[in-house]
């Protein structure tokens, strides 16, 4: 039997650390940007896209991660298309990402007072104009911290594609746990290594409101 | 009710003639706004029940009224901002059409509007507040924009806050950094939705004093108000709205001097006590 010390658990750790970072970046920009697209269609197409994305929306905050991930490791394998644990994670902490962030910032954009329209409308202002110089910048203000406490959520989110058998932090703790039986040890560097990479991101956020409390009273 | 199609055919041959966004030609005589039995209404709730008014070139009206008598509803008909259900409303001679984008923004490039909150652009200094509708709309180049905004803000007397953000400015410098943005687009109407509702008092004066060298100017002014003194020195006809009609209208020396209606008198002398 291999005997592993405490410098074995942590650089192994480290290493699997990096593809958490990764699946997280991955889920936060392409979630981000699938966000972003289903947030102007919202805006600016009728009522029934409004519908059709509020039930985007419901079914992803509605059921949990975990399932979505087995829908995406599974479900796509089923409909005979293979995909590796890496796409199947992706995809789906991407859609779940999504689903979070067009409502976050749908509610930032709704938070520009009405007014703010109507004068970028009543100066002749087109659609795609108001929207782009009056209303989503204010709105990005507004969406700045919310929108990376989320990050916090999906950086944890990141964990359950350890059940797809993805080699993330949680995954690499679980084989070196088994393999050293040192299980409480193995996890307790876990929780430090995420705690390590989600504390400072919730200490960002929470400057981030504060200092955009400051700016608007 | 409905305004008969008299001369909708010339009206299609016109826009197809002319350029949607061609400013409009003064022709004397011609009413720049022309409304025609107009009717709103929100739900089952109708709040404007048939106006028909025609504002001339360089007039200026007041619209006075309890709150709820459809006067800044009717106001915000004429740029469409409230959409109207019945009758027709032409400004320089173009009726104004709801579905079509094209319309609206030539018709909003020929009526500004200032409103009661200011709604100035907060994350945009005076100045981009200024420039950024001629630089889209008008396609002016920076420079350009920039040295009409310059003259504006002078206009106004701000020359020296083009760099300012909103917030730094009181009340009254808002609104009237709100005015030199809406002559920015160069309007021939300008609406004023109570302007001066939300500024203490002592603000009240700069503000109007700007609206009055506008019309001495000539520039054409719908004003909802409830500034009856301005109203009285300043408007060629004022017109009192009840439960959303034109209840009275006329100079201001005999809306305000002989009403003619209990509801214009009970209105005025509630604005005594």
């Amino acid at each position: 039997m291999i005997e592993f010390t405490l410098w074995d658990i942590l650089r192994n750790l480290a290493l699997a650390l990096r593809w958490t970072v990764a699946l997280s970046l991955i889920a936060f920009i392409g979630g981000g940007l699938v966000g972003g697209l289903l947030l102007c269609l919202r805006i600016g197409l009728g009522r029934k896209t409004q519908r059709l994305i509020g039930a985007y929306v419901a079914l992803f905050q509605g059921s949990p991660l975990l399932i979505q991930l087995f829908l995406a490791y599974f479900g796509l394998s089923l409909l005979g298309v293979e995909v590796s644990a890496w796409t199947a994670a992706s995809l789906a902490l991407t859609l779940y990402t999504s689903a979070y962030l067009v409502e976050i910032w749908r509610g930032c954009v709704e938070a520009v007072p009405k007014g703010q329209w109507e004068a970028a409308r009543s100066l002749a202002m087109s659609f795609g104009e108001q929207l782009r110089h009056v209303i989503l910048p204010q709105a990005a203000r507004l969406a700045i911290a919310p929108t990376v406490g989320f990050l916090v959520q999906v950086i944890k989110g990141t964990a359950l594609a350890s059940v797809i058998g993805f080699v993330e932090l949680t995954k690499a703790g679980g084989m070196i746990a088994n393999a050293s039986f040192k299980p409480f040890l193995v996890f307790g560097c876990v929780a430090l290594f995420y705690f390590a990479l989600c504390f400072p991101v919730s200490l960002a956020a929470q400057h981030l409101e504060r200092k955009q409390h400051g700016r608007t009273t | 009710m409905a305004a008969p199609p008299d001369d909708a055919v010339d009206h299609m041959i016109d826009h197809v003639i002319e350029p949607v966004a061609a400013p409009a030609l003064p022709v004397p005589g011609v009413p720049i706004v022309r409304i025609t039995a107009l009717r709103k209404s929100y739900g089952t709730n109708e709040v404007l029940k048939g106006i028909d008014l025609d504002v001339m070139r360089g007039e200026v009206i007041a619209l006075i009224g309890k709150s709820g008598s459809g006067k800044s509803t009717l106001l915000r008909c004429i740029n469409g901002l409230e959409q109207f259900q019945d009758g027709s409303l032409r400004v320089a001679d173009k009726p104004l059409l709801h579905d079509s984008a094209m319309a609206m923004r030539a018709l909003r490039q020929q009526v500004g509007m200032i409103f009661q909150s200011f709604n100035l652009f907060p994350h945009l200094s005076v100045g981009r507040n200024v420039m950024l509708a001629p630089t889209l709309v008008k396609k002016r180049s920076d420079r350009d924009a920039a040295d009409q905004a310059r003259a504006l803000l002078a206009r106004v007397g701000l020359a020296e806050k083009f760099d300012a953000m909103p917030d730094q400015l009181s009340g009254g410098q808002q609104q009237r950094v709100a005015i030199a943005r809406a002559l920015a687009m160069e309007p021939q109407v300008l609406l004023c939705d109570e302007i001066t509702s939300a500024l203490d008092p002592e603000l009240v004066g700069e503000v109007l004093r700007v609206v009055e060298s506008l019309a001495e100017e000539g520039m054409t002014l719908l004003m909802v108000t409830h500034e009856m003194n301005f109203a009285r020195k300043v408007a060629d006809r004022v017109i009192f709205m009840h439960q959303g009609r034109v209840h009275e209208i006329g100079p201001p020396a005999e809306v305000f001097g002989a009403p003619k209606t209990p509801e214009l008198r009970q209105f005025l002398k509630s604005l005594d006590d």
